[in-house]
């Protein structure tokens, strides 16, 4: 607060030195001009009548001539006073006004008010650097699950854009370059209850720097960054950034996966889709060779993938430079027919619309259906706003970079160890991840499911921590006991951490031990359920005993002397 | 030299010296203060207030809240003699000349205060 004051008192002396002038000349004049009373005497004004008589005039009340009708000398003094004090209250206030209205000193109210809301920040937050597709969808869904999110962009209309979003959270926003220091400071970098920090501007050099900037201002606190080339990529783990996503590399690791294994690829989209949203459907791209429209980034990272399943390639790139260096390639745009068939469109399986142009991707994808309808199409969608258009073309899968990158930390940040469970499942084969399907289907009813980890501790489980005190429980009685309580849907268990040491699948006669970290899938209703279940002491052990143990000083001293039967008898 | 600089020092001089000069005279002889005098000082230390806004260092916060206790003093002074002229019904008397003089002369020592913070300053600025 104290920079807009000193900004506004600084402001302020031309007009109060204005007005102090405009006062004691016009008050100077009246003190001096003698005026002529009904009796014929002369007299002079005092310094309290003059105050009160230029406070009406000058602010356009006007009361009269006191304490006695002036004389017409007096009066032309006064009609010259009026004018001058008029204006100078006006010069004042019009000052004011634009003092109030000028954008430095909104913007410094604006830095004010964050600042004041991040020092105040009850609940541990996330700091969200660039609000542009990835961000807005990140904030959206960090902000659904209970987060509460701080945002920095530069731009100002993505920051009113996050003003007029409907959320349930009040999001701190800051407009500046996230890049700067003194910004990442203001939004709560060293705060206490800062969780963590998501740098996903469009420029992979802020998207460094920001992560710098935590690593060596805070070096505990994780850092999720957004890089779009390997260099960046790498640059950024040499310096321990915790997560790196590359939209491209991903998308071209992921549509190899499907390649490879369709059962592994859809498993990996159900878990990491934004939950409650419709079951992404089974996808099988067919094996051979493939168009490749576009050789930019995208391009490249599915060419590697498709090169080391033994797939051939033909590849259609405008730039010359970019062209491909080893297997064959077209010069074009891939949207004229005669390209996509010099290209050999009738004997290929599948073809990639991959280039940064919307326009250009849907021109392209649209060409190569009249001229080849059974080809299996992947279009790349690069603006949140053609979502419509890209719909009614229906390629065959959609890539969205934006969408991608945001799944993607999200799943990072709401829970870290499935990402480790989806790496492990890549050495599982196809059939594994088949039967995995099958059992989260018959559990989800249609939708995507919640995964959630549960910490056998103290603190998050201290219903089941307590239960263990008294007698095994294995994880089948756990999860019969969530499903028998209020009969709601079963989960899925994924994989169980004990000591570092994973378990995928667990079956139910697998041990449960405090300290153990459970990770479950299943509707995101049975997820709160789970929660409180892990709480109540009384319902989880009638669940999983059967027994309903007396609780209260009374009732356990009554029931001492009649040692129950059930106990040790596990379900 | 600057010409702000001269203003600056002018005005906070000023402060003090006609401050100085209302406060001289016999303690509570009305004949001795001259209300026009006062009205001058009033004027010049709003003047001298303005001039110190917006400084952020240490020294111009003190500044700036020595000439806020002078105004305020001085204003309590104005106050005292409306009563007693316009409300009181025994007019101006040696009581009220008295108060007023004594809060003109606290408005004094908040001058001197600023003046000397002014010439600290400078000595620290030749150094």
């Amino acid at each position: 607060m104290d920079k807009v004051i000193f900004l506004f008192l600084r402001r302020m002396r031309t007009p109060l030195m204005v007005l102090i002038g405009a006062y004691t000349l016009a008050g100077g004049g009246l003190l001096l001009i003698p005026g002529v009373d009904e009796h014929g005497e002369v007299w002079r004004m005092d310094i309290f009548h003059v105050l009160y008589f230029l406070s009406y005039t000058a602010t356009t009340t006007g009361f009269g001539e006191i304490p006695h009708d002036f004389s017409d000398a007096q009066r032309l003094w006064v009609m010259f006073s009026i004018y001058l004090t008029i204006i100078a209250w006006l010069y004042a206030i019009g000052k004011i006004l634009a003092l109030v209205q000028e954008p430095a000193f909104k913007q410094a109210m604006g830095y004010q008010g964050f600042d004041r809301h991040v020092r105040r920040m009850q609940e541990s937050f996330y700091i969200i650097c660039g609000y542009g597709d990835t961000g807005s969808m990140l904030v959206k869904a960090l902000v659904q699950r209970g987060h509460r999110v701080i945002v920095i962009d530069k731009n100002p209309e993505r920051i009113n854009d996050l003003e007029l979003m409907d959320l349930i959270s009040h999001v701190p926003a800051l407009v500046g370059d996230a890049s700067i220091s003194a910004h990442l400071r203001t939004a709560g970098l060293r705060h206490a209850l800062c969780q963590g920090v998501v740098a996903v501007t469009d420029d992979d050099d802020a998207n460094l720097k920001i992560a710098i900037t935590v690593k060596l201002l805070n070096p505990t606190l994780p850092v999720v960054c957004r890089a779009h080339t390997r260099s960046t990529q790498d640059n950024m783990a040499s310096f321990g950034t915790d997560y790196i996503v590359n939209p491209f590399d991903a998308f071209g690791e992921r549509l190899t996966l499907a390649l490879q294994s369709p059962g592994l690829y859809l498993l990996r989209e159900w878990l990491t889709s934004v939950p409650d949203a419709p079951l992404p459907r089974p996808v099988e791209p067919p094996r051979g060779t493939w168009i490749l429209v576009g050789f930019g980034r995208l391009g490249q990272a599915v060419k590697q993938g498709m090169k080391s399943l033994g797939m051939g390639t033909v590849v259609i790139e405008e730039i010359p430079e970019r062209a491909d260096p080893d297997g064959p390639c077209l010069h074009g745009r891939g949207t004229e027919a005669d390209t996509l068939q010099q290209a050999g469109i009738a004997n290929v399986v599948g073809l990639l619309a991959g280039t940064d142009g919307d326009a250009n991707n849907l021109s392209c994808l649209m060409t190569a259906r009249a001229l080849n309808p059974d080809l299996f199409i992947v279009a790349r969608q690069n603006h949140c706003d053609n979502r419509d258009i890209f719909k009614a073309a229906k390629p065959d899968v959609t890539m969205r970079p934006s969408e991608m990158i945001a799944e993607a930390i999200l799943a990072h940040l709401s829970t870290p160890l499935l990402a480790r469970f989806l790496q492990l499942s890549l050495e599982m084969d196809d059939d594994w991840a088949n039967e995995l399907l099958s059992r989260i289907t018959a559990v989800t009813d249609e939708v995507v499911p919640e995964v959630w980890l549960v910490n056998v501790n103290d603190k998050a489980a201290p219903a089941l921590v307590r239960l263990l005190q008294e007698q095994p429980v294995t994880l089948g009685a756990l999860l019969d006991a969530t499903h028998a309580w209020r009969d709601s849907f079963n989960c899925v268990p994924l994989m169980r951490v004990r000591e570092g040491e994973a378990l995928l699948t667990p079956g139910p006669d697998t041990d449960i031990r405090t300290g153990d970290r459970l990770l479950l899938c299943g509707q995101s209703r049975v997820a709160d359920r789970f929660h409180h279940l892990l709480r109540d002491v009384q319902a989880l052990r009638y669940l999983v005993t059967g027994y309903n143990r007396p609780d209260g000083w009374v009732w356990r001293t009554g029931s001492r002397r009649a040692p129950p039967g059930a106990t040790g008898h596990t379900n | 030299m600057s010409l702000e600089k001269v203003f600056f020092g002018f005005f906070i001089l000023l402060a003090l010296t006609l401050n100085f000069g209302f406060v001289l005279g016999e303690f509570d002889n009305p004949d001795h203060h001259n209300t026009l005098e006062l009205l001058a000082v009033i004027i010049v230390n709003l003047v001298a207030t303005v001039l110190k806004f917006g400084d952020r260092t240490q020294t111009g916060a003190l500044l700036l809240a020595s000439s806020l206790v002078a105004d305020l003093q001085l204003f309590a002074a104005a106050v005292v003699w409306t009563y007693a002229i316009h409300i009181h019904t025994g007019g101006m008397d040696a009581m009220f000349m008295a108060s007023i003089v004594s809060l003109a002369a606290g408005a004094l020592l908040a001058n001197i205060v600023s003046v000397v913070l002014v010439i600290i300053d400078t000595v620290n600025l030749r150094r």
